[in-house]
């Protein structure tokens, strides 16, 4: 039923097989360049830094962009009027990371997004911070005034690399037409070698109008940069000894795992050694919510069992998670009784916030499969299996929806879930409505929650869903759970979702508040609600038409189902207006730097 | 109106026993042990290429590593740098140091040196000169060389180890210090233990058994 943006012209159809081809994880670049020479007999050399930038996107196996003309950049875009790539037109630059981004997680190659010098690359600056928190690969690409300017504050000029060092994994400011096509490439491979993360290029004006005619080298990390993909093998026995002998051994699974593709080696470990299962919030979908062994979420709004879980076990095996603090709460009460096992491609993760008993450096992938190897017995722990399914029971999910009130947003959440297939994905802005998304919405295939974890954008979900709509496949569904703070943020992205008839369902949450905050209020403010108060909000569903995409409205749970399932039927953009309970409020909670097992099921207990 | 979902409350909970201190490692509930901040010296060598200086610097006061000097300068390879850094931090916060330093892509090798690596600081002070012959003398003492004087100032280099160059500033003060200029210590491992190479960062085998003329276990 979903169908993709309307851009296949019959050159792009031939091209079909090797794009896919070169969008496999890992496909040797150099050898497909080979195939492109052979294959494309118009493959003319370039002339140009800019076309030489454009080959380099090209022989990374590049299919979309996403980004907003300007002066310093035109010289790339002129090069790309002759490209295969589609160069998705965005409304803000802002739309243009978090797209990239999304394309990012969900496709897994570094997604791309372009800009010009000073307020395009400052607008893009948000999408790559959030890219930089989460470890998504990705690869940006700004304009620069020409050289010459460099320095005396010239028209549009910004220290583009000066402003993005601390959130990108490295950057460059490129100064040689002859290397542009090679610093693009690297930029590539470092995007997406390790631990995934964005990178970005600076483009002089006349380094990409300057001639060239060398074309760019394949995409290579730096030989300073190295990565370690197993781990030492006396800590993974070490290890190994420590999970056959615990009674209440977890393993928790972050963001990591997706990346590094282990989702399937960590659900093969946790059945076969039938250890309970929790997740951070980016490692949601590493192992299916709907498993007996899953104890989903940790963290401030984490289930109350996993939070008990992870309070209480002996062992926990982290793999590819940083520790974060919404994660951890106070690092003084967080698995207070456990020895820890940590897994991670990057060292500095070790140790940084959590003390690692058994440091394993290394792919996450490879180590899990170490560890299987040398792990001989399960672990006997059939009395905390039973202890964990207790808690279950204990702090279900359960909420009330009666059915004269107004709705609540956990059951709008369920409603969407079941309208949809297994493979959906939920993108979401930042505040209450992502927190129900979370707990709300049973994830069982990775790749399919697009959110802003680690920065918490607001403005995130609706540029996120046009980028996860363009890198899923086209049986997917596509679906924003947005708040409606979040959606005015870049609601202007709607222009985009309308002009590439991308197929994509935004349920605006609309509590006429920037709830989370209100909830913050409510609890630790003595319900002062300063500037939180949002009762001017738009009609989303005429704003929708307004645009071109088709607007609906739910105000009381008769509309729910029906109304959710026309949405996603329609072949298009399509907003939802959802009136939700202005004081519905997310629970469980762990208050900042609070004891994960300590969490509040009402305000009362705050 | 009470809204939420149900479940004991958190005093119905059990609590577990144990906890950890401010650096995430498990203690006894009954021993609280935390790490001291040690100061120390750690070499980097890096590529020597525009940025990596600010690159350097920015990582230290975005996670708020401690640092004390800092110095930069070319080495036998034109186009490789060593930066040399001394930071007081807890151990754990030492090792992270080394570690968001070694994910730099220009970055080659990070290294702790040693308590007995050579450590040199330069300073310049410029003190008054009524009294010559007893400027003259105290500069004596410390091995530094008078660089500049005039009618009513004396100029004085003094090179050494941290500790030498405070208690030469310590001397001179009775004088009357106008300005002074230091550097923050430069420093390298003895022997042939190699302070940062590429690939080995481990010390030599019997490295430290060489002669050598300065000692300076201070620093
Ligand atoms: C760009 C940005 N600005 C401010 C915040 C702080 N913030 C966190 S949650 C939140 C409220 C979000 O409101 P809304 O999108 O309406 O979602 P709700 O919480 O009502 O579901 C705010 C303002 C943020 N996360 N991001």
């Amino acid at each position: 039923m979903s169908e993709r943006a309307a851009k296949v012209t019959p050159e792009e159809e031939q091209d079909d097989d090797q794009i896919t081809d070169s969008a496999a994880p890992d496909a040797a670049t150099e050898s497909e360049s080979t195939t492109d020479a052979d294959a494309e007999t118009t493959t003319e050399p370039v002339t140009s830094g800019a076309e030489a930038v454009v080959r380099a996107l090209e022989n990374a196996g590049v299919e979309y962009a996403f980004g907003v003309q300007g002066g310093a950049i035109m010289p790339v875009y002129d090069a790309l009027y002759d490209s295969d790539i589609y160069h998705v037109t965005m409304a803000h630059e802002q739309g243009a990371a978090h797209a990239a981004d999304a394309y990012g997680i969900v496709s897994g190659e570094p997604g791309v997004c372009l800009a010009t010098s000073g307020p395009g690359a400052t607008n893009l600056v948000t999408g790559i911070a959030d890219a930089d928190m989460d470890s998504d690969p990705m690869v940006a690409l700004t304009g620069q005034v020409p050289t010459e300017f460099v320095g005396n504050d010239a028209f549009q000029e910004t220290d583009t690399t000066g402003v993005t060092t601390p959130i990108t994994k490295d950057n460059t400011f490129s100064s040689d037409s002859d290397r542009v096509g090679s610093d693009v490439s690297e930029a590539f491979a470092l995007a997406r070698e390790g631990r995934p993360g964005p990178t970005l290029v600076d483009l002089p004006k006349d380094v990409t109008k300057g001639e060239t005619d060398r074309e760019p080298d394949a995409p290579k990390v730096p030989d300073t940069y190295r990565v370690q993909e197993r781990a030492d093998p006396e800590i993974v026995d070490a290890a190994a000894e420590r999970i056959e002998t615990s009674n209440k051994p977890v393993m928790l699974l972050g963001g990591g795992v997706i990346k590094g593709e282990a989702s399937e080696a960590c659900r093969e470990f946790a059945i076969e050694h039938e250890i309970p299962v929790i997740t951070t919030m980016p490692g949601i979908g590493a192992f299916p919510e709907d498993h007996e062994l899953s104890l989903e979420m940790a963290g401030m709004h984490g289930t109350g069992y996993a939070n008990m879980a992870i309070t209480h076990c002996d062992t926990l095996i982290g793999i590819g998670t940083r520790f974060d603090d919404r994660l951890t709460g106070g690092i003084e009460t967080f698995a207070p009784d456990a020895e820890v096992i940590h897994v991670d491609i990057d060292p500095a993760e070790i140790s940084k916030n959590i003390h690692a008993d058994y440091p394993l450096v290394g792919d996450a992938e490879t180590v899990v499969e170490q560890l299987a190897d040398a792990v001989d017995a399960s672990p006997e722990a059939k009395k905390w299996r039973a202890q964990c399914q207790q808690w279950k029971s204990d702090y279900s999910m359960a909420y009330e929806a009666p059915e004269d009130e107004p709705v609540q947003p956990e059951f709008v959440v369920e409603a969407l879930d079941e309208a949809t297939s297994d493979r959906a994905i939920v993108t979401t802005g930042v505040g209450q409505h992502q927190m129900w998304a979370c707990q709300y919405w049973t994830y069982t295939e990775p790749r399919t929650w697009v959110s802003s974890h680690g920065l918490g954008a607001m403005g995130y979900g609706l540029p996120s869903a046009i980028g996860a709509r363009l890198a899923a496949d086209d049986d997917q569904e596509v679906v924003c759970i947005d708040g409606d703070g979040s959606f005015l943020m870049t609601l202007q992205g709607l222009s985009v979702a309308v002009r590439e008839n991308l197929d994509i369902t935004v349920a605006v949450l609309n509590n006429e508040y920037i709830g989370m905050v209100r909830q913050w209020q409510d609890a630790f403010f003595e319900g002062r609600h300063s500037a939180s108060d949002y009762h001017w909000m738009p009609e989303f569903d005429k704003l929708a038409e307004a645009f071109g995409a088709a607007g609906f409205r739910i105000d009381d749970y008769d509309d729910v189902a029906e109304t959710i399932e026309e949405a996603i039927a329609y072949d298009g953009p399509s907003v939802i207006d959802v009136h939700i309970d202005p004081d519905a409020n997310v629970y469980p909670m762990v208050p900042s730097g609070g004891d994960n097992g300590q969490f509040a099921l009402t305000e009362d207990q705050l | 109106m009470k809204r939420g979902l149900e479940g004991p409350s958190p005093e119905e909970r059990p609590t577990p026993r144990g906890r950890r201190n401010k650096q995430g490692i498990r203690i006894d509930p009954e021993v609280e042990a935390t790490y001291e901040p040690r100061r120390t010296v750690i070499s980097a060598l890096v590529e020597h290429e525009p940025g990596v200086l600010s690159d350097v610097s920015g990582l230290f006061s975005r996670r708020q590593f401690n640092i004390e000097s800092l110095t930069v300068g070319p080495t036998e390879d034109e186009d490789l740098a060593r930066i040399t850094i001394v930071v007081e931090e807890p151990d754990p916060g030492i090792d992270q140091v080394e570690k968001q330093l070694r994910k730099l892509v220009p970055v080659i090798s990070v290294r702790e040196l040693e308590p007995d690596a050579m450590r040199r600081e330069l300073a310049l002070i410029k003190v008054n000169a009524d009294r010559p012959a007893e400027v003259a003398a105290v500069a004596d003492m410390y091995d530094g060389e008078t660089v500049d004087s005039s009618p009513e100032t004396a100029t004085i280099e003094v090179t050494g180890a941290r500790q030498k160059i405070e208690a030469a500033i310590d001397t001179f003060s009775q004088f009357g210090i106008r300005e002074i200029s230091r550097t923050g210590t430069t420093a390298l491992a003895r022997g042939t233990d190699q302070t940062a190479a590429p690939e080995a960062a481990q010390p030599a085998d019997g490295a430290n058994q060489e002669t050598y003329t300065q000692t300076a276990n201070d620093d």
